[in-house]
């Protein structure tokens, strides 16, 4: 059980029943619990969309896609069921986020799957949760048993003549079944490699029927939405951007954790005073704003950054998926891109070329290059591997391990200089280059 | 049988909830490594034949899977996350500390059959770093002193 902490800017919409014992249905329905789908039982599907796209609420996972954009792409009528898909695989190294809410409020995520449900036409939903978070997968069956015994889910729900079900599901290790289409497969028995797209899963999903895929935040959200109204939430944050965000503190702070702020919330505060700042007297050298997958920023950009889908897009950068990772100024940015790729190069399903074969690629140069043994021109190939994994892959996880790469190459060029000619790593004192020959062509 | 009938009986129920017979394979897999202790080759026989599978199409997903595994390991296996919110706080020490004080490397198997390890991607527990599972039990915010009093909890657990 992770612990929580909590800070004075915080506004607690999401995590607002942390802590209180809701994952128990009694507590729940004493914290406002159930409310939200009654509430939407009585509007139509349209008002449904609406209230949210009024929220402006844009996906949690990491992509920041507008969530009533994406329920108003599911067609009216459909030949095949429709299906609403929670992501609960949550691997996005730095962010530990959703496990939370699936511990302390797993009846959000249902009635969050319910209003969903009633918003596209679906009768059905899916909560996938990653293998690792077992204990996660329990707490979540014992509160759909609950939810069915109490008659809130199954036939006739809440006497409104509906029928809802919703059902727990588990991965069994991969990051890449955190990609929508490889979360369907992986749904659907097989190996996590992705689908082509299009057709996109709001016409074409799960079983072929159309399918509402949604972060597991994203879809705690939704009854909060209900209950405040769509435009509550939406002045929470800047325009566009609405509601708060649970961002995960990690790294190099002095109070890492899980926050719920507003979105724009500036980083520097949430480094400084959220966070307590960095440890040992130390400074500031980057930041990983929000998973692996994003550009990192420099101590001076994250000094003048909000936390804000569109302050990052306005950079051509991505916020993510709210881990937000802190770099003193010891790290070594050569051996940190080195185990981001490790990552990537383990996680590729190697379904296209230029992901399996550049992550690979990229493994080995960086090796290679943090032992001492690179070369100058090595400097411009890793950035040259990674621009040509860009864009050319089928889905994004090529994307994701270009991203941090290149933008580690651009910001941070001169500590792989620094490392060149047999040089050991300037931040490690122990560091001996015993383990490579240099390379002299 | 080679997974309990309650197990069983258990995958006959949930696959009711699903359009095709193979939607519950990941899950079927999991569970009944928990109960047989990994893969073995009835298991995918057995699971093959509830999902109308050929037992290929079950290796298939079975290898993709990083969590299945197809050997027997020890009864405790320390899952140490060296990825980057671990890394940044001393997860590197901690792993090679475990290493030292186990005797193995990755993947490897204590002769005793107590403990096995494994370096394993972010499991999730970012910000309470550097985090460890021992099977589904997280330890987190670990230094090395920390882990001793982790392995010996373990270690007791056998004796009892
Ligand atoms: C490689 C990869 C891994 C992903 N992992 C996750 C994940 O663990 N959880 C998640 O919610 N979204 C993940 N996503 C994003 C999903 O594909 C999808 O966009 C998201 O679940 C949609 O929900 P949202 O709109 O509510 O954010 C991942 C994407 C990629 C490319
Ligand atoms: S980009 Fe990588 S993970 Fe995605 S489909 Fe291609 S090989 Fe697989
Ligand atoms: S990086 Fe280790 S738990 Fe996330």
């Amino acid at each position: 059980m992770a612990d929580l902490v909590s800070h004075p800017d915080e506004v607690r919409v999401v995590s607002k029943r942390f802590g209180k014992g809701a994952a128990d249905i009694e507590t729940y329905l004493k914290l406002e619990g159930y409310q939200a789908v009654q509430k939407a039982l009585k509007m139509q599907p349209d008002e449904i969309i609406n209230e949210v796209k009024t929220s402006s609420l844009r996906g949690r996972g990491g992509a920041g896609f507008p969530t009533g954009m994406k329920w108003s792409f599911v067609p009216k009528e459909s030949a095949k069921p429709k299906y609403i898909l929670v992501n609960g695989d949550e691997s996005e190294p730095g962010t530990c986020k959703d496990r939370l809410i699936l511990e302390h409020d797993p009846h959000a995520v249902i009635e969050g799957v319910m209003i969903a449900g009633l918003a596209v036409g679906a009768q059905k939903g899916f909560i996938y949760i990653r293998g690792e978070y077992r204990y996660l997968v329990d707490i979540m069956r014992k509160a759909i048993t609950e939810a069915y015994a109490k008659g809130y889910l199954g036939k006739n729900i809440f006497g409104s003549g509906k029928d809802f079900d919703v059902y727990w599901h588990t991965g069994a290790g991969a990051y890449e079944v955190g990609e929508e289409s490889a979360l369907m497969e992986s749904l659907e028995g097989k190996r996590g490699i992705p689908r082509i797209r299009p057709p996109f899963p709001a016409v074409v999903g799960l079983w072929g029927g159309p399918t509402v895929i949604n972060n597991v935040e994203s879809i705690a959200s939704v009854p909060h939405i209900m209950m405040m109204g769509g435009q509550k939430f939406a002045d929470l944050g800047p325009p566009k951007n609405g509601g708060t965000r649970l961002f995960c503190l990690s790294g190099h702070v002095n109070k890492p954790g899980v926050y719920e702020l507003p979105l724009g919330y500036p980083m520097k505060k949430l480094i400084y005073e959220v966070g307590g700042g960095i440890p040992n007297g130390r400074k500031l050298k980057a930041v990983v704003p929000g998973g692996s997958s994003t550009f990192l920023l420099t101590a001076e950009e994250a000094d003048g950054i909000n936390c804000d889908f569109d302050s990052f897009a306005k950079r051509g950068e991505f916020l993510g998926s709210g881990g937000v990772v802190v770099l003193d100024d010891q790290t070594c940015m050569v051996k940190f891109a080195l185990r981001v790729m490790k990552f990537y190069q383990h996680e590729s399903c190697g379904w296209c070329i230029p992901c399996r074969e550049g992550t690979d690629w990229l493994k080995k140069t960086l090796t290679r290059f943090h032992a001492g043994g690179g070369l100058k021109k090595d400097i411009d190939n890793i950035k040259y591997l990674a621009q040509n994994m860009l864009g050319r892959t089928f889905c994004p996880l090529g994307d994701a391990a270009a991203i941090p790469t290149m933008s580690i190459v651009d910001k941070w060029r001169s500590e792989f200089e620094a490392h060149l000619e047999g040089k050991p790593c300037p931040f490690d004192p122990n560091a001996k280059i015993t383990e490579l020959p240099v390379l002299t062509h | 049988m080679v997974i309990s009938d309650k197990l069983d009986a258990f995958f006959t129920d949930k696959m009711k909830e699903y359009p095709t017979k193979r939607s519950f394979l990941v899950p079927m897999l999991l569970y009944s490594q928990d109960e047989v202790g990994y893969i073995s080759d009835d298991v995918i026989a057995h699971l093959a034949k509830k999902t109308e599978l050929t037992e290929l199409e079950v290796r298939n997903v079975v290898s993709y899977y990083s969590m299945l595994r197809t050997q027997p390991i020890g009864k405790f296996n320390v899952q140490v996350c060296t990825n980057i919110s671990c890394m940044l706080r001393g997860a590197d020490d901690l792993y090679e500390h475990c290493k030292k004080t186990l005797g193995i490397g990755h993947k490897g198997t204590t002769a005793d059959g107590v403990f096995s390890l494994e370096e394993v991607e972010c499991i999730g527990a970012c910000s309470w770093a550097p985090a460890v599972q021992v099977n589904y039990d997280f330890h987190e915010n670990l230094t090395p002193d920390k882990m001793n009093a982790v392995l010996d909890n373990y270690r007791k657990r056998t004796k009892q």
